[in-house]
């Protein structure tokens, strides 16, 4: 029936229409950081300095800035998350407690961004600056430390959700067999849960690292605004999510604007290299089941 | 010689390389009920699946021959409108989970968008019901939502929403292997009442089924419709070997 | 090792665990409770009818940020629901090579950081109009919600049996009355909840709205100017110097929370009832 071919048409059309956005989306970010690639060649990846009068571009003090906030956050938030989701699923399986623990970390995550950063500029940052102090260290408050820290909290239930439902889809038989042995809770977790999901849980860290990396308002809120090389993780500094957020509305100059796109293109590509790996490996962990 | 409703011409069908189907003749004739039986895998659902055109939904189907509904080719037809003529009823009971019990009756013309007025719509239900042995055990609900139906009430629903289209031929594919042997029953009965209104074709997997409410028993063996004959006279006297061989339980 | 040993290393991982798990936990009741704290004294019915008053000046309200985040989400969802639907049932009902690769699309869509949403929202909507808009940010934020729509969609009517196309065919019916009469009202539960946890999420965001919606101190009903977003309007007032601002900021933040608390709960609550069993 012609109806029926109109609407497959339909249906083919929207599923092309998302490829075309994928694509348009690349293209415009190529287009964009063109004039900045052709200024400023490789120098853009090994440039310390970022100096929009003098037109200097480059992009090393935001890549190191992004990787300390996003691998310390990690650090940190790794035995919370594994503790959150080794508790729920194991030791509260299909409890009333560990839905309630299940709820509040998913509250966690349904918390926005700028409210995270806001509380951060408030409680947090004064916090800092009294450690500082007692270290002898200049107050500023905000930093590499202060990011890395709301940063912790904000990815913990990312991590902790994947983790929970790979941790679930270890076979049960393996587990009672475990037990059947007289092994403890904790040599059953130790010895078979976790190597079993080893992968699936080191795709879950990689793809909350890539949500780390991709952070803005948060951070952007308590990194402290500073485009030199963070000297150690009191430094104020800027990501390359920050950095963006910062200037572009103040950019006047052409260069200005095409050198903060192409800060845009370096975050695309890496944030998706770690995903896509992350993504992959989940898909032979769960072939049906992961998300 | 009794009218026919149905014949089939030289059928063969079946998925990619495999063929299901070799080279099926058969007529069904009017008002009566024709069982189809044999064991796992002699085609006899991809048999029915075809004379309502179902089978070439699924991907890599493949058909040859032909079959003539009422004299009329039916693959000359669109497949839409030779659904609408041929009532299916399925395995297992798939009522429209979404709408009530009401709506399930008459969703051939609802969603066909066929306007029907209310007068007539009120009297499609309660004759469909009524036909498939419902009528009085709902007709206090119409309008809720049929999931609290048990497998026997949502198979005789099924039944109802079929006949409600004033089918040509109904076409039931096993209709009682999901259901208890209380339901089963009162299936079977209403498929001997039921050919009064309509012909039908009854694919079992159940011989003492097929011998209790068949006018007519074909036997079909590895995609070959082996013996075709009635009931009476294939249950006593079987003309072939594999069919006295599947009757005595040598092999099914 | 001996049993008591053995028990005793049970007792104290199990013991760590939950310490860390409570503690994991608490930053959300800090939160919370500093936002009531902070945030309900500025909540009045003037706070929400009133328009903003300068630094410096204390009370105002919030209107322009509440009209402006209406109209933006509005454009949002208008822009992504339907297309949203429409990719997601095109991956549940084609298995080729081409439905495989827009999988991975959508997953990279989603993983897209809300920033660089922004900066596509600008390159492609505001750069051509010259100018700032409601527009722009509905798009922004529609290309955050679009593959949570097409996710739950697919995710849902992959639940949905075989058997009900069958029966669907069987009376006749066509392929696309099949799909919108039949197959999409049975997934309607889980649909509608993805598409509200999508509205959910990007009320809160920020990001994709710096340069696309941008703000804007009064109410403005024209989607092709300026606007201002409950979210925007706490970065912009958190982060300025004025402490009569920071007051409305913490009252904005209890609305946004609350609100996005509350939708949660519906969510979770009308999914339950609207649920269809097989």
């Amino acid at each position: 029936m012609k109806e029926d071919k109109i609407f497959k048409t339909t249906l083919i059309m929207s599923g092309v229409f998302i490829a075309l956005l994928i694509i348009l989306i690349l293209y415009s970010l190529f287009k964009g950081s063109y004039l900045s690639i052709k200024q400023n060649g490789f120098n853009f990846l090994t440039g310390k300095e970022w100096d929009p009068v003098s037109e200097k571009f480059g992009l090393l003090p935001f890549l190191v800035g992004t990787l300390l906030t996003s691998v310390l956050s990690l650090l940190i938030s790794i035995p919370f998350a594994l503790s959150i989701a080794i508790f729920s699923a194991i030791y509260l399986k299909k409890s009333f407690t560990g839905k309630i623990l299940n709820y509040l970390t998913d509250l966690l995550s349904g918390i926005p961004s700028v409210i995270y950063g806001f509380w951060g500029l408030y409680f947090f940052v004064p916090i800092i600056r009294k450690l500082e102090i007692s270290l002898g260290i200049l107050p500023y408050g905000v930093g590499i430390i202060t990011a890395s820290l709301i940063l912790s909290i904000m990815i913990i239930p990312y991590t902790s959700s994947i983790a929970r439902e790979v941790i679930n889809l270890v076979p049960s038989e393996l587990i009672e067999a475990g037990y059947a042995m007289g092994a403890t809770t904790y040599d059953v977790i130790k010895k078979i849960i976790l190597p079993y999901a080893k992968s699936g849980i080191f795709a879950g860290i990689l793809l909350s690292f890539g949500r780390a990396f991709g952070e803005t308002m948060a951070v952007t809120m308590v990194i402290g605004n500073s485009n030199t090389l963070p000297k150690n993780i009191f430094s104020p500094a800027n990501t390359m999510a920050s950095i963006i957020a910062n200037e572009f509305t103040e950019a006047t100059k052409n260069s200005h604007l095409s050198s903060l796109i192409e800060v845009g293109l370096w975050l695309f590509l890496i944030t998706f290299v770690i995903n896509f790996i992350g993504q992959t490996i989940i898909k032979k962990f769960a072939p049906e089941g992961g998300k | 010689m009794e009218s026919e409703v149905l014949k089939i011409s030289n059928l063969s069908a079946g998925y990619f390389d495999n063929n299901v189907l070799k080279n099926i003749n058969m007529i069904v004739p009017e008002k009566k009920v024709v069982a189809i039986m044999g064991p796992s895998g002699c085609g006899k659902s991809t048999l029915i699946r075809c004379i309502n055109r179902m089978h070439e939904t699924t991907n890599g189907a493949k058909q040859s021959g032909e079959i003539f509904l009422r004299g009329k080719n039916i693959y000359e037809l669109h497949s839409i409108l030779v659904r609408r003529k041929i009532g299916m009823v399925f395995q297992r009971p798939n009522p429209f989970p979404t709408m009530s019990i009401y709506d399930n009756v008459i969703s051939g013309y609802l969603l066909n968008g066929i306007k029907l007025k209310k007068s007539e719509r009120d009297f499609i239900v309660e004759d469909s019901l009524k036909k498939a042995f419902l009528w009085e055990e709902v007709k206090d609900t119409l309008h809720k939502k049929g999931n609290f139906l048990s497998g026997g009430q949502q198979q005789r629903l099924c039944i109802a929403r079929a006949l409600a289209m004033k089918p040509e031929i109904l076409l039931l594919d096993e209709p009682t292997s999901a259901l208890d042997p209380k339901a089963t029953v009162r299936i079977e009965e209403l498929i001997v009442n039921l050919k009064e209104t309509v012909s039908i074709l009854l694919v079992t997997h159940n011989i003492s089924q097929a011998a209790r409410v068949s006018d007519f028993t074909a036997f079909m063996y590895l995609g070959e419709l082996v013996e075709f004959g009635t009931t009476d006279s294939v249950f006593t006297l079987p003309k072939h070997k594999k069919t006295e061989e599947y009757l005595t339980g040598k092999f099914g | 090792m001996n049993p008591r040993k053995k028990i005793f290393k049970d007792n104290l991982f199990k013991f760590i665990i939950m310490i860390f798990s409570f503690v994991s936990v608490t930053p959300l009741f800090f939160i919370l409770f500093q936002i009531v704290r902070n945030g309900i004294s500025s909540i009045s019915i003037n706070f929400i009818l009133k328009l903003p008053k300068g630094p410096g000046e204390s009370g105002g309200g919030i209107l322009n940020s509440i009209i402006g985040t209406f109209i933006i989400i509005t454009i949002a969802i208008i822009i992504s629901v339907p297309i949203g639907i429409s990719a997601g049932i095109y991956l549940n009902e084609y298995k080729n090579r081409f439905a495989e690769l827009l999988k991975v699309i959508v997953n990279v869509l989603q993983g897209l950081p809300s920033i660089l949403i922004g900066i596509i929202a600008y390159l492609w909507v505001v750069k051509p109009m010259r100018g700032f808009s409601a527009l722009s940010g509905g798009i922004a934020l529609a290309l955050m919600m679009l593959p949570m729509v097409i996710k739950s969609t697919e995710e849902t009517l992959k639940l949905i049996p075989h058997s009900l196309k069958e029966a669907s065919y069987a009376l006749g019916v066509s392929y696309k009355d099949t799909i919108l009469k039949v197959i999409l009202p049975s997934g309607f539960s889980g649909i509608a909840s993805g598409i509200f946890i999508g509205i959910a999420r990007i009320t809160g965001e920020t990001a994709p709205l710096l340069f696309s919606a941008f703000g804007n101190p009064f109410v403005n009903l024209n989607p092709f100017k300026p606007v201002d977003a409950i979210p925007l309007l706490i970065f912009n007032y958190a982060m300025s110097p004025y402490e009569s601002w920071h007051k409305i900021a913490w009252g904005a933040s209890f609305l946004l929370v609350a609100g996005v608390l509350i939708l949660n709960i519906i969510i979770k609550m009308a999914g339950e009832k609207w649920k269809v069993k097989f």
